[in-house]
């Protein structure tokens, strides 16, 4: 697919030398030498990534990482020193003024850090902004910014100021500006970083459910990478104007690219990032009316050296053994039907729920099932591999069995389905 | 003892007389005169219109303009300081004054307003305008009455001119001023949603800077007020006039009264200016808005809960 966004060798070095300071990068100085010896600013170096049509891609990195400046070049607030931004096929770094402002009237709008709401305009008038910049007609835009307040839940407060709402409710307005003209790309410059945590998780969840109707193309920027992780679908973690390494979560969780990346995912939420498909194992099963299933099921357990085994009614999940129970029923007592001491009771999941809500499921000690959407059992999860994926050291194989699931497809399902709702 | 005059001594009086005398004048009087047409045409309106209106008439709508604007002391206090102002038998003049200042603050904002805004949105304007109202404000305005009077001739148009060179200044410094001072994120903003200059400049930039604007409008209207004296002395009639005479002759009186004419016009004026400024400005919600969310408080937190996406 083509790419939305197309970012090539971006560099903006601030100050009078610009030329001066390139050709000392090229040279293999650091953005500290540089500033030192020549006064210039390295903002952004080298950047260069390709952002397709509805992901959402999140830059984090520190304070003074370039992140803002980065940003701002892809709708030419702050021009590159060098470098293209092609968007679509427009490259926004060379392109004329009036194109310029026809791509940010109609392609590409931007939600800032503190808001920056208009505050001698209602908040039905600061979301009606880019429609009436566009010419748009008094009556569409009132009817256009109601919906986009509706969207965040705000419509009720149309006719206010913005500074008579609070933080979380000011953001959601700038959302709903930015979400108004119904742009194919958002750029948020750290939407989030002004609200208190609680909000802060609020608005993130609300973004992700947003997402999945709109399906926009969102640049991200955050200095939070529990928040990155979250909602990116792919993931570029930026230091000194630079990307040092650009994945998704679990890439970047399970293999920083260096001690930089390591630092920062060492105290990251593991349950969040890694999700119920990362540490399912191939489901031993026997179906409940096969003939001498009892036998059939403490064999497979003895071979594949578990202690519990799930039973399938025609695919379907009906229950677990556990082969303690069996082995007494079954080769002591003679009892040979499943169903007497099968445990109906049993933890079933979808395959893109977060490990950290597999805490209350893996509570009975039991291994916990993994179904398709119909239903169908397509996995099993040990309690110890959850554990051991929280902990970060987990085991080979089941680093083995995630690596078979083609990585495509649980990149969207990241995106679509990781969160709690 | 050895002074530098010993050696080089700069006639620089005469170099100024001969450049206004022989230069200036014979060859820029016509334009110069050119120049009054307009001035002549705003203050004959307002002139005749304040002298056609009845005093009563007058005194009630300013009252009642003073109660919507600035509250119900200073529209009891205009209306008082109004009646008296009729009473010590003042009120022609007063009218013509008005007129005066009326015109001459017209004149500032239309000048001072669109240059305000151009020395805001480029720097090299503004190197170059910054001096010259440094001068402007520094010289004083008697050195340029000699020049006016000799390209414009005496009477109340050159007294109105003399008042806008003196009262310009602050009106072109605080919108450049206040359009400078909108936060950056909502240029940012409103640059990121594709605005044009002029859109920028009418949908932020000026609402913004408003409340500056009019605090720059209010000080040149105050410094206006201060130059009808001076402004008698070329011609200009009025108040200042009765002052100015009122010196000429020692006439206590006359002086005394004239100054107090002054002083209460002042008052008024400042005050009205003053709360428009302060009405106009954005940031602070009005007294309907803050009296209505005083009021349903418990509402808003109703309609804050039910705000929030379920
Ligand atoms: N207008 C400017 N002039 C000079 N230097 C600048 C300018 N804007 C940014 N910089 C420099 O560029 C670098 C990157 O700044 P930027 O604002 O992009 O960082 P950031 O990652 O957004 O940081 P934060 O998280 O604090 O917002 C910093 O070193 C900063 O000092
Ligand atoms: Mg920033």
């Amino acid at each position: 697919m083509k790419p939305k966004i197309r970012v090539e060798g971006v560099y903006k070095i601030f100050g009078e030398d610009p030329q001066g300071a390139l050709d000392a990068l090229n040279a293999g100085k650091s953005k500290i030498e540089i500033f030192e010896e020549t006064g210039q600013t390295v903002g952004v170096q080298d950047v260069s990534f390709e952002v397709g049509e509805g992901e959402i891609f999140v830059v984090m990195g520190l304070s003074g990482s370039g992140k803002s400046t980065l940003v701002r070049t892809f709708n030419g607030l702050i021009p590159p020193t060098s470098g293209k931004i092609l968007i679509d096929d427009d490259d926004v770094a060379s392109c004329s003024a009036e194109r310029l402002r026809k791509i940010r009237r109609e392609k590409i709008t931007m939600v800032f850090q503190h808001f920056a709401l208009f505050p001698h305009k209602t908040v039905a008038e600061n979301v009606a902004y880019g429609l009436k910049i566009k010419g748009e007609s008094a009556a569409s835009r009132r009817k256009k910014a109601l919906a986009a307040l509706e969207q965040v839940g705000l419509a009720a407060y149309a006719d206010s100021l913005p500074g008579e709402l609070s933080g979380g409710m000011q953001q959601r307005v700038g959302l709903a500006r930015g979400l108004a003209t119904d742009p194919q790309i958002l750029l948020m410059d750290e939407p989030f970083g002004a609200l208190d945590p609680l909000i802060r998780r609020e608005m993130q969840d609300e973004l992700l459910h947003l997402q999945k109707i709109l399906k926009k193309t969102i640049i991200f920027i955050t200095h939070d990478l529990n928040e990155a992780l979250l909602l990116g679908d792919k993931i570029a973690i930026m230091k000194d104007g630079r990307f040092v390494q650009v994945g998704t979560a679990q890439e970047i969780v399970d293999n920083p690219a260096d001690d930089y990346v390591a630092a920062f995912v060492a105290d990251i939420d593991r349950g969040r990032v890694f999700e119920a498909g990362h540490v399912v194992t191939d489901p031993v099963t026997v179906e409940q009316n096969e003939k001498g299933a009892a036998e059939k099921a403490l064999q497979l357990m003895e071979e594949h050296n578990r202690n519990a085994l799930y039973v399938l009614d025609n695919k379907k999940v009906a229950g677990l053994v556990t082969y303690q129970e069996l082995s007494v029923a079954a080769r002591e007592e003679g009892r040979t039907d499943l169903t007497e001491v099968m445990v109906t009771d049993v933890p079933v999941v979808d395959q893109d729920t977060p490990l950290n809500e597999l805490y209350g499921a893996a509570s009975a000690g039991h291994p916990i099932a993994v179904t398709d959407k119909r239903g169908r059992l397509t996995g099993v999860i040990e309690v110890e591999a959850v554990f051991s994926q929280l902990s970060g050291d987990a085991s080979e194989d089941e680093t083995g069995e995630e690596g078979s699931t083609p990585p495509a497809e649980e990149k969207t399902e990241t995106a679509q389905g990781g969160t709690p709702r | 003892m050895i002074s530098p005059a010993d050696f080089v001594q700069i006639p620089l009086d005469d170099w100024v007389n001969s450049f206004v005398r022989d230069f200036l004048v014979p060859n820029f009087r016509p334009a110069f005169r050119a120049m009054q047409v307009p001035i002549t045409k705003v203050l004959e309106q307002i002139d005749t219109f304040f002298h056609w209106l009845p005093m009563l008439v007058f005194t009630v709508g300013l009252t009642l303009i003073a109660d919507r604007t600035a509250g119900r002391g200073v529209a009891l206090f205009s209306l008082v300081a109004l009646i008296f102002i009729d009473m010590i038998g003042l009120w022609a003049e007063t009218m013509t004054t008005l007129s005066m200042i009326l015109t001459s603050v017209f004149f500032c904002a239309v000048i001072g307003i669109p240059l305000g805004i151009w020395t805001a949105r480029s720097d090299r304007v503004l190197l170059v305008v910054r001096p010259i109202l440094d001068i402007m404000q520094t010289i004083p305005s008697f050195v340029y009455l000699v020049p006016i009077v000799m390209l414009f001739g005496v009477g109340m148009v050159p007294g109105i001119i003399a008042t806008i060179i003196f009262a310009l200044p602050p009106i072109i410094r605080l919108t450049n001023l206040g359009i400078r001072n909108v936060r950056g994120d909502l240029i940012e903003a409103a640059e990121a949603f594709g605005s044009t200059r002029w859109q920028m400049l009418w949908e932020v930039q000026l609402p913004l800077a408003l409340r500056t604007i009019m605090a720059g409008l209010n000080q040149t209207l105050m410094l206006a007020l201060s130059m009808v004296v001076i402004a008698a002395l070329i011609g200009a009639g009025g108040l200042g006039l009765t002052v100015y005479t009122g010196l000429g002759r020692l006439n206590v009186g006359a002086a005394t009264t004239g100054g107090i004419g002054i002083v209460l016009l002042a008052i008024i004026l400042d005050r009205i200016t003053q709360s428009l400024g302060d009405k106009k400005g954005v940031q602070t919600p009005s007294l309907w808005q803050s009296l209505r969310s005083l009021f349903s408080a418990s509402k808003a937190d109703v309609g804050a809960q039910s705000g929030k996406p379920a």
